[in-house]
This record gives C-alpha cells, sequence and structure tokens, in this order.
C-alpha cells in the first residue's frame, strides 16, 4: 500500500453560521490521482483553498509529508503547487517573466533551463514571448499550469484545469498529466465536472455533496454501488437526491 | 526570511515599471508639476513683497518631503493593489512567501520609488530654482529616514484596509497620506495649530520631522528632541502597525477573503 502524503483529518470550514466544509477526512496517497467530485458550492475549491494554506480551517487538521500545514507552512507549500481555469497571472509581464517570478519565488535552480524545458513540454513557444493580457482563456490555462510544474511539486492540486480548454488541448494536457504523475510519482487532486475526464483521469474519486463526502471508491466501485451505468448518472441521481431531501 | 523570494517579488514590479508608461509617469511627471506650481508661487511671493525670510526653503522643502511621504506610503499600498488588480495574491501566498517577506519586499519597492522620485525632484529643484535641499550638509538625512518609515506606516495601515475591504477602500492608496496632512504641519510651523490640535500633532511623527526639517533649513542645527520624538513615535507604530498587519491578514484567510479580493 502506497503511503500517504496528504492526510486531511475533521476538516471543517464555516463561513459565519454556513458550513461549506463538513467534518471531512481523506488521504492523497502518493502517487496517485484523487478525483474531487460534486455539485456547485460543493466545498471542492474551498477544500483545496485550505490545503494551501489560503483559508483557515474551523477545525480538523491537515498534514502533508508528515508534517501539520498549520505549523510547517514554507516547507509544505515548497513542495506543493496548484493550478484551475479560474486564477491568473499578472497581466502586464510576458509568459516567460512570469515564469521567472514564480520561479524566484519558488528559489528554483537553472531557472532558465526549466522554464525552457516547461514551455517545450507545453507547447508554449509561440506565446513565451507575449503580453499574458493577450494570452486567450486556454492559453492562460496552459500558462498556470506550466506555473505549477514547472516549481516540480510532490502534489499538485488542481481545480478545474481544463475548464475553458479545447477538446485537443484537454487531451495534450491529460495525456501530459498522467505521463508526468507516473513519471515523477507525482500525487494530483483533481476537480472537474467532466464525468468522463474524471473517470479516465482517476485512480480514485471522492464525491463530496454540501461539504460532506457521501461516496468514495474507484469509479468503477461507485459506480456499481449505486447501480448506474456511468459516473454521470450517479452524479445526477445524487445531485437529484440532495434536490428532494 | 528568505532574500530570494523578496528578490522575486521586486523583480515582479520591475518587470512591470519597466514596461508601464502611466507608472513612469507617476514617478516622473506628476512630481514635476507639483515642483513646477510651487516653485512658481515661491517666486509669486517673493516678487509681492511678502518675502518672508526663506520662502523657498519653506515651501519647496517641505514640498520635496512631502513627496517622500506620499511616495512612501503609496510604494506600499499600491505594490499590494497591483497584486489586488491581477489576482496574483493567490499565486503568492501559496506559495512558500511569507507575510514578512511580502511586507518587507513592498517597503524595499518604496524606498526605490521615494529615492527615485526624491532625487529627481531634488534634482530639478536645483536646476530651476538653483535650490539645494543638502546645501547645509546631511543634517537633513535622519529626517527623510524617518519620513519613509512614516510613509511604511501609513501604507501598511492602507493595505490592511484595502486587504479587509476590497476595491471600495482602493482610492485610501492615494488618499490615505492626506488625512495626516493638516496635523503633519508640513507647510507651517506646529504653533500655527490650535492648542488642541497642537498637543495631537506632538504624537504624529510626521509633524516633528517637518519642524524638524524647518529648524535644520533655517537654523542649521539638529533640533535633537524632535528627531527623537520621530523616530521614538516611529519604532512604536511601525510595530503596532506590523502587529495590525499580521491580525488582518489572519482574519483575512479566516472569513476566505484572501482568494476573493479585488473582485
Ligand atoms: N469566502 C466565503 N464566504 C462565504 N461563503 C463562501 C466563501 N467561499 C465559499 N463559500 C461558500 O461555500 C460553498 C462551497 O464553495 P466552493 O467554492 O468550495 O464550491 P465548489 O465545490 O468549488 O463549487 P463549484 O463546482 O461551483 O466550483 C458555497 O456555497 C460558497 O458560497
Ligand atoms: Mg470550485
Amino acid at each position: 500500500m502506497a503511503k500517504s502524503v496528504v492526510e486531511i483529518r475533521n476538516l471543517t470550514k464555516r463561513f459565519q453560521d454556513f458550513t461549506a466544509v463538513n467534518d471531512i477526512s481523506f488521504d492523497i496517497k502518493e502517487g496517485e490521482i484523487l478525483g474531487l467530485l460534486g455539485p456547485n458550492g460543493a466545498g471542492k475549491t474551498t477544500t483545496i483553498h485550505m490545503l494551501l494554506g489560503l483559508i483557515t480551517p474551523t477545525m480538523g487538521s491537515i498534514h502533508m509529508f508528515g508534517l501539520d500545514l498549520a505549523t510547517h507552512r514554507e516547507t509544505i507549500l515548497r513542495q506543493v503547487n496548484f493550478s484551475s481555469t479560474y486564477i491568473s497571472m499578472p497581466f502586464s509581464l510576458t509568459v516567460e517573466e512570469n515564469l521567472k517570478v514564480i520561479a524566484r519565488l519558488y528559489e528554483l535552480k537553472h531557472i532558465q533551463q526549466r522554464i525552457n524545458d516547461i514551455i517545450k513540454k507545453l507547447e508554449m513557444e509561440d506565446i513565451r514571448h507575449k503580453l499574458t493580457r493577450k494570452l486567450s482563456s486556454g492559453q492562460m490555462s496552459r500558462l498556470t499550469l506550466a506555473k505549477a510544474i514547472m516549481t516540480e511539486p510532490k502534489v499538485l492540486f488542481l481545480d478545474e484545469p481544463t475548464a475553458s480548454l479545447d477538446p485537443d488541448i484537454v487531451n495534450k494536457i491529460k495525456a501530459f498529466l498522467k505521463e508526468y504523475q507516473r513519471s515523477e510519482g507525482l500525487s494530483i487532486l483533481y476537480t472537474s465536472h467532466n464525468m468522463r475526464e474524471m473517470e479516465e483521469m482517476s485512480n480514485r474519486i471522492i464525491f463530496l455533496q454540501r461539504g460532506k463526502i457521501v461516496a468514495e471508491g474507484t469509479a468503477s466501485e461507485i459506480i456499481q454501488r449505486y447501480g448506474q451505468r456511468d459516473l454521470e448518472e450517479v452524479f445526477l441521481k445524487l445531485a437529484r437526491e440532495e434536490g428532494r431531501s | 526570511m528568505s532574500v530570494g523570494r523578496i528578490l522575486a517579488l521586486l523583480s515582479r514590479h520591475m518587470y512591470l515599471y519597466k514596461r508601464s508608461f502611466a507608472r513612469m509617469l507617476e514617478i516622473f511627471y506628476w512630481p514635476f508639476l507639483d515642483l513646477v506650481v510651487w516653485g512658481f508661487i515661491t517666486i509669486y511671493l517673493e516678487k509681492v513683497g511678502m518675502s518672508m525670510q526663506g520662502a523657498v526653503t519653506f515651501f519647496l522643502g517641505a514640498l520635496i518631503l512631502w513627496d517622500v511621504l506620499f511616495r512612501a506610503q503609496q510604494g506600499i499600498a499600491v505594490s499590494f493593489l497591483e497584486e489586488m488588480w491581477a489576482r496574483n495574491l493567490m499565486n503568492l501566498f501559496a506559495s512558500p512567501l511569507t507575510v514578512g517577506e511580502y511586507l518587507t519586499a513592498t517597503m524595499t519597492m518604496s524606498v526605490l520609488k521615494v529615492t527615485a522620485v526624491g532625487s529627481l525632484m531634488m534634482l530639478f529643484a536645483w536646476v530651476f530654482y538653483s535650490y539645494d535641499m543638502f546645501h547645509m550638509g546631511l543634517s537633513l538625512l535622519p529626517f527623510i529616514l524617518n519620513l519613509v518609515i512614516s510613509g511604511w506606516i501609513i501604507g501598511v495601515l492602507t493595505t490592511s484596509i484595502i486587504m479587509r475591504f476590497g476595491q471600495q477602500a482602493e482610492v485610501l492608496a492615494w488618499g490615505m497620506v492626506f488625512l495626516f496632512q493638516p496635523i503633519s504641519c508640513v507647510f507651517y510651523p506646529m504653533t500655527v495649530l490650535p492648542p488642541v490640535l497642537q498637543s495631537i500633532a506632538w504624537i504624529v511623527p510626521p509633524a516633528h520631522i517637518f519642524e524638524g526639517m524647518r529648524a535644520v533649513l533655517t537654523t542649521e542645527a539638529i533640533p535633537v528632541t524632535h528627531l527623537l520624538w520621530a523616530t521614538g513615535l516611529n519604532a512604536v507604530f511601525l510595530l503596532l502597525i506590523v502587529i495590525w498587519f499580521y491580525h488582518t491578514f489572519n482574519v483575512c484567510k479566516d472569513r476566505g477573503m484572501l482568494v476573493r479580493v479585488g473582485e
């Protein structure tokens, strides 16, 4: 059994009297892609923000690499990164300049080499010297993915990384992530509203609803348990049950 | 504290300034305009015979120092706004960057801004009005340093308010320092203030600095009392405001505002 790189116990986040994440516990194993699934407002992004130290949990604990995030923020965050369709990078800098700043922020060595590598890997040669302001949303997604991967994280949080991409790029990025994850033993926490993508990418899936974990297992386990044909049907079933309750 | 990460933040601002005409204007053109206007005013005052002893010294010196304070606070607050506008706060604070490193970087930014604006204004004043700020040596320097620290204090205060209240508080980045202008006795001596305000001015570091500046420029002596007051008050306020900033930062993290600020 692979060891856990992330251990989350009884994690809870309340905003005033609204509970966004409600007492969830799970692990992310070394080298696994864990899919976080759930309807809008289920608490996926809030969970990821807590894992990045951007939001303070109301209760519960987060450990990564055996260290407590509350007390070892710097050591942990050096080995972690994130990307999302909904984040942005400074507009007035070129793609390459933005990557340079990030590389310095993570105190990487051989910065130019790394930037060349990542630009090649993600096929960004043509936008390398473009102002970030002028990127299309798909190019922006590639940039934020590049910034995340460039730092060679051990754990990567991807919050809807493919939401605004064309199918060709989505395929390339999925293939790249899979390959990268295999070769580097990287662990990924992945959210997406695309069920097929979720099935393809994830080794294991956690289904979150109203801040609670309602199902957990491999895609086929979950599909079987709910007696449906595919993940999409499970999703609809669970979401509708919520609607009725 | 990592020097590398502080330099990373500075390089981000350098890239920004390198490319932005508007930002360059802010450093070079506006201060120059200020100086031109006040220069003419002093010339006029001397012409109409209201020639108070050292009008030029009073106004131009005060103006340059006022800009030091203004730019020092702006350097801090605008750096934060830049991150907010660029929605870059998440990228920064999900990295190993600490709040202390962030503050150090913006304070360094503010020193760079002040140095650029300050030396340029002094040069203009010297070229156009033959006015030499340092005509009696470097006695002004400790006051200028104190002024920069006062600028930091107001800048960090402004930043914490913007962080907490978002876009609606943005104008404070330019306006906050003016709230302190009347009581800072920039262009007139402290004795002009009504007694109540005088006692308040006594705990405002810039008031001591501008008072001290006038003493340096007119009597050539270093007013030690004002210098000590300014330094002591600055030390206390700087400590308090940094503690306050950490507190506000934590409140924002708790309320999930760090990931939303600017929207
Ligand atoms: N800073 C905040 N203050 C108050 N409520 C918040 C805050 N951030 C998130 N919430 C609430 O918490 C809940 C969970 O939000 P979250 O963004 O985590 O959902 P999500 O699962 O990522 O949804 P989506 O699929 O739409 O991205 C939502 O109801 C949201 O309104
Ligand atoms: Mg989300």
